[in-house]
């Protein structure tokens, strides 16, 4: 609720009639639509006095005059919603006219507010609301999903393809130098998914206490969290044992491995992947309130990932597995990257000093095609030194992939809805270049068991 | 049944939105554009949990008036009218009631709400809904929609009566 501006006036005179209410004398509201001309300059309106002596528009109350506009879509419903209500006074003028003198404004366009962050900044209504109503039931009414709806949404689990591309070219890579027990593997799989759901409902407590979640007015299907907890659909409390259950699962796997396999070395690969998994948003580090995420994101899901499955196979370290991790490390980082930058407002109102809140806006964007082209020149490096297969290089075909993202990213730097779309072909370009990697070492296994 | 004459019950079965108008803390008329549904007798709205301070004054206030105006809302039905009532805010449980008493309403005249709906995951509290269900008392209707001539008035029969 605000006074009324020019602006108001001069976008209430682009609508054709208004609707004018106030309340009669026997209490009830009533409404008639009319006619008007806005006098922008002199912060007035003209309303035709309806016909009618109860219709008359009063001179002794308040009165409102609303304007709203759709347009209809025959067999869908409608859009274009827009709508502008003012407050105040009206006196008599001449030639059966009202002279509407307004004092408060308040109103919607979708065109400058999207419906869903409308949406978003009425939450805290959402939970008044819900609140009030507890305390008149005396029981708590809370907001609800479909168990696996709510599952989904609590641990976003879209995201695993981000754990099962390095988990898989690890599997691959060690399975090109002849070691692969599928039991192992799929074990290795299950444990670095429940690894991968527990760090991102983590990651969702600490970005709710924080604060984070709460000022991020643009959440998208990508970015801003599952917001589960805002939202009221869970508690943090339910949040903390969810995760530990997810922690501790993936935990059982991994010390499993380790004792199966009888490598140290796995065992503090495990225990690294799960402090980077935390400090990324648990204090005292909070990596990626610091700028530092990509970095832990890159080391998560890049070498810890990717290593950690090879040496379950192999039972050692070596550079190959290392330098295909460095790519997949990257393509997962620039997801973060990306999808960090419709949050960045919300961020920075919490603290959270992520790179899109620390940088303009051209460095972001030349920074995403820098860091996809070394992603792609390690790949050619990887193979000209000998390190990596020759057939890897038709990851290279993903490029052009690359190329839309950052284009998608210049033009929609500053619209988080239509920038989904960008983040979904960089989802995309992980998923490709991984699925291309793959592909490269199975025809390399292939050439192998022929030769 | 209804007792609404044959123009209101026509524009309630087509219009895309209304405004309906409560009445705030302070005593002052507050509109809110809203998509009406009619079962031919009463006038269901219905709001999310989001957008819920229209309930807020609906309990304090239940007196309340729709207002069905705008030509292209109404799909080129010609008329205008204006319903005043007595509403109710029905919540018993805000997840699943709106289902069970509007989305049948709801569909006919907005298709794409199955569309929505199967997208709940991505829009949890906005399908966290209270109906409100307005007993119309007294109507006025424009026939041709122009207020420059005095509207014909409708009461509730009880109304009447009284």
């Amino acid at each position: 609720m605000s006074g009324v501006t020019a602006t108001d006036l001069a976008k209430l005179a682009t609508f054709p009639f208004v609707v004018v209410s106030w309340v009669d004398d026997a209490g009830y509201p009533i409404d008639v639509a009319t006619d008007f001309d806005a006098d922008v300059d002199a912060g007035t309106i003209r309303l035709r006095q309806p016909a009618g002596d109860e219709q008359a528009i009063p001179t002794d109350r308040v009165v409102n005059v609303i304007a709203s506009h759709i347009r209809p879509q025959p067999g869908i419903g409608y859009d274009e919603r827009r709508y502008l209500q003012l407050w105040g006074s009206a006196a008599a003028a001449d030639a059966g006219r009202v002279t509407f003198t307004p004092s408060r404004a308040w109103g919607w366009d979708e065109a400058q507010m999207p419906f869903f962050e409308y949406s978003e900044r009425s939450v805290p209504q959402s939970r008044r609301y819900l609140a009030q109503l507890s305390a008149e039931r005396g029981h708590e009414v809370k907001p609800r999903l479909d168990r696996f709806w709510l599952f989904l949404r609590t641990t976003r689990l879209p995201f695993l393809s981000a754990t099962a591309v390095p988990v898989l070219l690890g599997i691959a890579i060690a399975a090109s130098d002849g070691a692969f027990t599928w039991w192992t593997a799929l074990l290795t799989l299950i444990g670095a998914f429940f690894a991968h759901l527990g760090i991102n409902v983590s990651n969702d407590i600490f970005d709710t206490l924080s604060g984070a979640d709460d000022a991020n007015v643009n959440p998208t299907q990508f970015s801003g969290g599952s917001r589960v907890a805002v939202y009221g659909l869970l508690t943090i409390r339910q949040l903390v044992l969810l995760s530990a259950a997810l922690f501790a699962a993936a935990g059982v796997i991994g010390l499993a491995l380790v004792w199966i396999t009888g490598s140290l070395t796995l065992l503090w690969i495990g225990v690294a992947g799960m402090l980077v998994g935390l400090a990324y948003t648990a204090p005292p580090l909070k990596l990626v309130y610091r700028g530092l995420g990509e970095i832990a994101v890159f080391l998560g899901f890049g070498p810890i990932m990717l290593l950690g499955a090879y040496v379950v196979q192999t039972g050692r370290l070596a550079w190959e597995p290392l330098v295909a991790s460095v790519p997949v490390g990257i393509l997962v980082a620039l997801i973060l990257f990306v999808n960090e930058i419709p949050d960045r407002a919300g961020d920075a109102a919490a603290g959270k000093r992520t790179l899109p809140v620390r940088l303009p806006p051209t460095t972001i964007q030349g920074g995403y095609l820098v860091a996809a082209f070394v992603a792609f020149a390690v790949i050619i490096g990887g193979v000209v030194t000998g390190v990596l297969p020759w057939p890897t290089l038709v990851a290279l075909a993903a490029l052009p992939l690359a190329l839309g993202v950052h284009a998608g990213i210049r033009v929609h730097y500053n619209s988080p809805y239509t920038l989904m779309a960008v983040m979904g072909q960089n989802v995309n370009l992980n998923l490709v270049v991984g699925g291309l990697l793959l592909v490269g070492y199975g025809a390399t296994i292939v050439v192998i068991s022929l030769t | 049944m209804g007792w609404l004459p044959e123009t209101a019950e026509r524009l309630l079965g087509v219009a895309l939105v209304g405004e309906l108008t409560v009445i705030g803390r302070d005593g002052r008329p507050i509109s809110h554009p809203l998509i009406p549904l009619y079962d031919g007798e009463r006038i269901f709205l219905h709001s999310s949990t989001l957008f819920s301070k229209k309930l807020e004054h609906i309990k304090r206030n239940p007196k309340v008036a729709l207002s069905l105006s705008d030509p292209i809302a109404m799909k080129g039905v010609a008329g205008r009218a204006t319903i005043q009532g007595t509403a109710r805010v029905i919540e018993e449980d805000p997840h699943r009631d709106w289902e069970r008493l509007i989305l049948g309403l709801w569909r006919q005249k907005e298709p794409a709400i199955d569309t929505f709906l199967k997208a709940r995951v991505a829009l949890p509290l906005f399908f966290e809904r209270s109906v409100i269900e307005i007993m119309p008392q007294r109507c006025l209707v424009w026939p041709d929609g122009d207020t420059k001539r005095a509207p014909q008035v409708s009461l509730a029969p009880r109304a009447e009566a009284a």
